[in-house]
């Protein structure tokens, strides 16, 4: 289970959003909506432990993530603006070195059924990353999702350049990952198509 | 719940930039031919009298072992940062500095390595003999990954920065200078007839300083700059 | 606390901090003004003349004081670096930000009238000896972290990453004068020390103590001075519903 309380956070000398509480459930994803400068990214990033808050502690299993440390960040995959892809490097090798870096299995077969999953034909498989479209190596980036084993999911924007083919596979995907009791935090302009029992909207303001 | 073993994050990260290396083996090359190009300079300006090039010749080569690795500091983790995979690092379950010290040694031997071997070649151009030759190939042996863990601060530091090659040159030579006093102090030693073992154990403890401290640093500076 | 009657952990606030070194910063600035000018003038005029360099070691009245200022602050520097990243706390990195430009000021005054001492003693305005050339080693450490910290644009990542650099450089410090010694042995040795007997007359130590103290009084006055300047420029910058705490700002807006 994970919580912030109070949680407050500026970048820079602007204030973004102050005294934020949530709690997010094994089973539920929380959307978190606001207009474009609105903190959506530092607030993910506040999440992964990447950023500093100003005020107020994250939980995950009721233990702040400043102390596990490590520990947390072994829970949580994320998926930020950036894809964290190397264009030199393959869809295969790419996928295979995060999944290696992330404890997970990582062979060939593997790798690629993740891939199909994404709508990423084999002939596309096993060129440079450099020749693949914005869309691509974006559907590339999301693939980690379908060989993680982990329960909590960060996701910026993932929806942003994906046609409605990709969208619908990552949208079942998230489905089956919370009927596991898994938890995703998703920033996003777009409404999920998910069950509203299962879905928990925060709106940040100004 | 997935975590990998500490050898396995290592060996992952120095695995992908190795293969990298083998994309680009123009960065490779860059080195080298760096190195050569400078060393030759110092001839051209100085003049060819083998007796002058012998007494510059310990200095000269190390200054230039020294700026190669400098201008190398960029690719550290320049192309990371842009890509988002130096954000995925910082999220990888094992000690950053353990990550860092993964990387330095991929960059090394992608920069430094090349450098080290190729560095009998170039002390017969400036005269060296024998003994000398292999005193300045120990001693850049045990210098530039020091020089390539110091170095990796400078880089974290300014990552992402304008202008941040020149930076990282201004912040980072104040600490380089220590590593290139025992490292020329060797060679000219060595040339002198006096023994160079002080100066390489010197060199040595440099580099088991710079091991236990700069990867920590470096982590240090690399979450400030992520933030 | 309510013991001395006076809550200083109240000043630790900027706005609290801001009056409170207007009000110190003319004490300071008198002591120093009165202990340099004391200081200067057993130095020039009272000492006695060197038998072996005549007069013009006279400047090592200022020489050696910077020199050893230039090095107290870095380490102060660190420490407030340090205590920064310890505790994240802003206050911290605003005083290792005024202190630098002192240091790097100290550190360069040290060089200039060691190359003055040089001439007359050493017929060379420069020489690679180990104490001017650690000097100038530290006066880069100096300005790298102004440079560091100019170079970067947001504060928080500015303060951090200039502290690190502090810490690293802090570190350094005792390895270059090391490594430089080891390279170089030329330099008139330390003629006075805290342990071993002086080898100076009595009133030259004299003149020097008392230089070293108006310098630390210039250097608080002046850290104090800029710490102002810091703060009032931090509370300047635009931000969204925070209201300005410095009286000076509110007035200018």
């Amino acid at each position: 289970m994970f919580q912030t309380v109070a949680l407050s956070g500026s970048r820079g000398e602007r204030q973004l959003f102050s005294d934020i509480s949530v709690t997010v459930k094994p089973g539920t994803l929380l959307a978190v909506v606001g207009e474009n400068g609105s903190g959506k990214t530092s607030f993910l990033r506040m999440l992964c432990g990447l950023l500093s808050p100003d005020g107020g502690a994250i939980l995950w299993q009721g233990k702040d993530i400043r102390q596990l440390k490590e520990l947390y960040s072994a829970q949580l995959t994320y998926v930020g603006h950036l894809n964290g892809i190397k264009d030199e490097l393959t869809p295969v090798e790419n996928l295979k070195v995060s999944a290696c870096l992330a404890g997970d299995e990582s062979s060939n077969g593997i790798v690629q059924k993740a891939l199909e999953a994404v709508g990423l034909g084999r002939p596309v498989h096993r060129l440079p990353s450099r020749v693949l479209s914005q869309g691509q190596k974006r559907r590339v980036a999301l693939a980690r999702l379908w060989l993680s084993t982990r329960p909590l999911w960060l996701l910026d924007e993932p929806f942003a350049a994906l046609d409605t083919a990709a969208t619908n596979y990552l949208t079942q995907h998230l489905q089956s990952h919370l009927s596991h009791g898994g938890m995703v935090v998703v920033a996003t302009h777009q409404e999920i198509a998910l069950p509203p029992d299962c879905v928990q909207h925060l709106r940040l303001t100004r | 719940m997935s975590q990998p073993s500490m050898s396995e994050a290592l060996r992952g990260v120095v695995r992908r930039d190795l293969l990298l290396a083998m994309r680009h083996r123009s960065d490779v090359a860059m080195s080298v031919f760096f190195v050569v190009i400078v060393a030759s300079l110092f001839p051209l300006g100085v003049g060819p009298e083998p007796a002058i090039l012998r007494m510059i010749a310990s200095g000269v080569l190390w200054v230039t072992a020294l700026l190669a690795c400098l201008l190398s500091l960029g690719r550290l983790f320049t192309a990371d940062y842009l890509d988002g995979v130096l954000e995925q690092t910082l999220l990888i379950p094992q000690p950053l500095a353990v990550l860092v010290v993964g990387k330095v040694f991929s960059h090394w031997v992608i920069s430094g390595l090349p450098v080290v071997l190729l560095s009998p070649l170039l002390g017969l151009q400036f005269g060296l003999g024998g003994d000398s030759l292999v005193v300045l190939t120990l001693s850049l042996l045990l210098g530039t990954p020091t020089l390539s863990m110091i170095g990796a601060i400078g880089a974290a530091l300014t990552l992402g920065l304008r202008g941040s090659g020149l930076l990282v040159a201004l912040l980072v030579l104040p600490l380089f200078i220590p590593v290139l006093i025992f490292g020329a102090g060797a060679v000219s030693n060595s040339l002198a007839g006096v023994g160079s073992e002080a100066n390489l154990s010197l060199l040595g403890a440099c580099f088991l300083l710079s091991l236990a401290f700069a990867p920590w640093a470096t982590a240090v500076a690399l979450r400030i700059a992520l933030e | 606390m309510s013991a001395t009657g006076i809550n200083w952990f109240k000043y630790s606030s900027p706005q609290a901090f801001h009056p409170l070194a207007g009000r110190m910063i003319p004490w300071f600035a008198a002591a120093a003004v009165g202990l340099i000018g004391v200081g200067l003038y057993v130095g020039f005029f009272v000492a006695p003349t060197d038998v072996t360099q005549g007069d013009a070691y006279r400047i090592i009245f200022v020489h050696v004081p910077a020199a050893w200022m230039s090095m107290f602050l870095y380490v102060i520097m660190a420490v407030w670096a340090g205590i920064g990243l310890g505790l994240n706390a802003r206050p911290s990195f605003m005083m290792a930000q005024a202190i630098a430009p002192t240091g790097a000021m100290f550190t360069f005054l040290a060089l200039f009238t060691g190359s003055m001492w040089g001439k007359p003693t050493w017929g060379a305005w420069w020489v690679w000896d180990a104490r001017l050339t650690s000097e100038l080693i530290l006066l880069f450490q100096y300005i790298g972290i102004i440079l560091l910290r100019s170079s970067i644009d947001d504060l928080r990542r500015a303060d951090r990453a200039s502290a690190v650099l502090a810490l690293v450089g802090v570190i350094n410090v005792p390895i270059i004068y090391f490594s430089v010694r080891w390279w170089n042995t030329l330099h008139q040795g330390a003629s006075v020390s805290i342990t071993a007997a002086p080898t100076m007359a009595g009133t030259m130590v004299t003149a020097m103590l008392v230089m070293m103290l108006g310098f630390w009084m210039y250097s608080i006055a002046v850290t104090l001075a800029r710490m102002r300047c810091v703060i009032v420029e931090r509370e300047r910058q635009p931000s969204w519903g925070k209201n300005a705490s410095i009286q000076e700002v509110v007035e200018a807006r």
